[in-house]
C-alpha cells in the first residue's frame, strides 16, 4: 500500500506484470475512487465550460465524453480531464486526485451566475473496468446491457442509486470506467470478483498508461508545460472561441515548439529506467529528464517520457539513458510503444 | 514467507549462508515477495568490500532496490545466471535466485546476524 493524494492504495493485489497482463488479454478491474467528480449544470453551462476547458464542448453529444485540459493563462496545464455530456445542459467532470481542491477552486473562481457547481468527489466512487472482454462483462453484471459506443455514456439507475458509465479508460484497451455513490461501490466490485475480474493496482495502472503514452499529471504534466509540448495539441480546439489559455497557445504554436514530451525505449534489456534519470546524447550531453519511466510488461524492453529539444532529437535519434552512471543505449520511437 | 534455518538474515531483509570461509547472499522471501517482479540484478563487482556498503542494485517492476555486503569481506563470485533470469529470485529466492558470493574473514560478523526465528518476528 501507498499514500496517494490523500489515499491508501495498493500498488498491486498479486504482481503489476500479471495485472497488466491481465488487462492487455482479458479483462481487469482498478479502483479509481480517489478521482474527482464535478457535477455542472445550468441553462449556459456549455458555454461556461467551453471557456474554460480546452476541447471544444460543442463538438460533444448528448451522453459523449472526450479529454480535455484545464488549463492556467499561459497556456500550462492544472490538470487534464474528461468532460462528460451527461445531458444538453449537465456535464461531469472526472479529474485527478492529486487536483481536485486545486481545481474546485478555480472552478468557482471563474463561475458565472446560473451555473451550478456540485463537488461530490468525496460522495462518488469510481472503478476502470479494462481489457478485450470487459464489454461482455458489463452486459453480464447489469444483466442484459450493451456498452455503449467508444466515449459514450450509460446513465442507469441501480437500486434507487445512480450510476455513470462511459466506454473510456486509461489502458489503451476497450473499456469502461463506472462511477456511483460510494455506498454502491462494494456491491459492483463484487460483481466483478464473481466474474473473475482481475484487481489491479496502481502499478499497472502506470506500465498500462506508460505503454500507451498517456500522460500522468503532476508528472509528465504541469503547469509549466502546455499540452502542445506534450504532444497532445489533438485535445486543444485552437480554432473555437477564446478559453484560457487559448492566446498562449496560439502564440507558442506560431513560434514553435522548442521541447516536446517524446517516447524513449531502451534498446537492450536491462535496468528499467526510471523518472528523474536524465537523457543524453551520444556524446553524453544532457538533452531532458524522463518525466515517466518503467519496463514494459508487453514489449519487455525499458520505455519512458521526457521533454527533449525538438531541434537535436527526432524519431529514431538515438540517445542514451543514464543509469548509475552508466549510459544505457535508447532511441526515440514514435507513439505509442504498444499496438495491438 | 519462508525463512530456512540454514542461512542468517539482515535487517534489510537479505539472507547469508556460511560454508567455509564463503557466504552466500541473496533477498528473502519476504524481501521478494514486497518487491515482485524482479526485472533486472545489478551484480557487484568483484573484490574488497566493507561491511553495509552497497554492491548491487535489484529491481523490480515496482522499485529499485539496494543490495549490503553483510559482511565485510570479499565479493569473490556472481550469479550470472540471473542477467538472464532474474525472475528467480521471486521464484527460488534461497537456491537459484543467489546473487553474490563473499569469501569472509572473521565469522563473528556472521554469528551476530539474525537467526531464522528472529528474522520472522521481525517482518510479521
Amino acid at each position: 500500500m501507498v499514500a496517494f493524494a490523500g489515499w491508501e492504495m495498493p500498488v498491486m493485489y498479486s504482481s503489476i506484470i500479471d495485472e497488466h497482463k491481465a488487462v492487455r488479454e482479458k479483462v481487469g478491474v482498478f479502483d479509481i475512487s480517489h478521482m474527482g467528480q464535478v457535477f455542472v449544470s445550468g441553462k449556459k453551462s456549455g458555454e461556461w465550460l467551453n471557456r474554460i476547458l480546452a476541447n471544444d464542448i460543442a463538438k460533444l453529444e448528448t451522453r459523449e465524453a472526450h479529454y480535455t485540459f484545464l488549463l492556467n493563462d499561459q497556456g500550462g496545464v492544472i490538470d487534464d480531464l474528461i468532460v462528460y455530456r451527461l445531458d444538453e445542459t449537465d456535464f461531469l467532470l472526472l479529474i485527478n486526485a492529486a487536483k481536485i481542491s486545486e481545481d474546485a477552486d478555480w472552478l468557482a473562481q471563474h463561475l458565472e451566475e446560473g451555473i451550478t457547481m456540485d463537488n461530490l468527489s468525496n460522495e462518488w466512487a469510481g472503478l476502470a473496468v479494462q481489457g478485450p472482454d470487459a464489454a461482455q462483462v458489463y452486459t453480464r453484471i447489469t444483466e442484459g446491457r450493451t456498452l455503449p459506443s467508444r466515449n459514450h455514456v450509460d446513465d442507469l439507475t441501480q437500486m434507487g442509486h445512480r450510476v455513470i458509465v462511459c466506454r473510456t479508460g486509461y489502458t489503451g484497451e476497450d473499456g469502461f470506467e463506472l462511477f456511483c455513490p460510494s455506498s454502491q461501490a462494494t456491491y459492483w466490485w463484487n460483481l466483478l470478483m464473481e466474474e473473475e475480474v482481475t484487481a489491479c493496482g496502481l502499478g499497472s495502472r502506470d506500465s498500462l498508461r506508460l505503454e500507451m503514452c498517456y500522460p500522468l499529471n503532476g508528472s509528465d504534466l504541469s503547469s509549466s508545460r502546455t499540452p502542445l509540448q506534450a504532444g497532445l495539441g489533438m485535445f486543444v480546439a485552437l480554432d473555437k472561441e477564446r478559453f484560457i489559455g487559448g492566446d498562449a497557445l496560439r502564440k507558442q504554436k506560431e513560434e514553435g515548439i522548442s521541447e516536446r514530451l517524446m517516447a524513449i525505449q531502451l534498446d537492450e534489456r536491462g535496468a528499467p529506467p526510471r523518472p528523474g534519470y536524465t537523457v543524453v546524447d551520444m556524446n553524453g550531453s544532457p538533452l531532458g529528464t524522463l518525466t515517466s519511466g518503467g519496463l514494459s510488461p508487453s514489449l519487455g524492453a525499458g520505455i519512458g517520457l521526457a521533454y527533449l529539444p525538438t531541434d537535436r532529437v527526432k524519431i529514431n535519434t538515438p540517445v542514451q539513458i543514464e543509469v548509475r552512471g552508466k549510459h544505457l543505449p535508447a532511441k526515440v520511437v514514435k507513439k505509442p510503444f504498444y499496438r495491438k | 514467507m519462508t525463512a530456512p534455518d540454514s542461512c542468517r538474515y539482515t535487517p534489510d531483509h537479505e539472507w547469508v549462508r556460511l560454508e567455509g570461509d564463503i557466504v552466500t547472499v541473496g533477498i528473502t522471501d519476504h524481501a521478494q515477495e514486497e518487491l515482485s517482479d524482479v526485472v533486472f540484478v545489478e551484480l557487484p563487482d568483484l573484490g574488497d568490500v566493507d561491511k553495509a556498503s552497497p554492491v548491487g542494485v535489484v529491481e523490480s517492476v515496482k522499485a529499485a532496490s539496494d543490495i549490503y555486503a553483510p559482511i565485510a569481506g570479499e565479493v569473490v563470485e556472481v550469479n550470472m545466471d540471473l542477467v538472464a533470469d532474474p525472475s528467480k529470485v521471486n521464484t527460488e529466492p534461497y537456491e537459484g535466485g543467489w546473487i553474490f558470493k563473499m569469501k569472509i574473514a572473521d565469522t563473528s560478523q556472521y554469528d551476530a546476524l539474525m537467526d531464522a526465528s528472529s528474522y520472522t518476528s521481525v517482518v510479521r
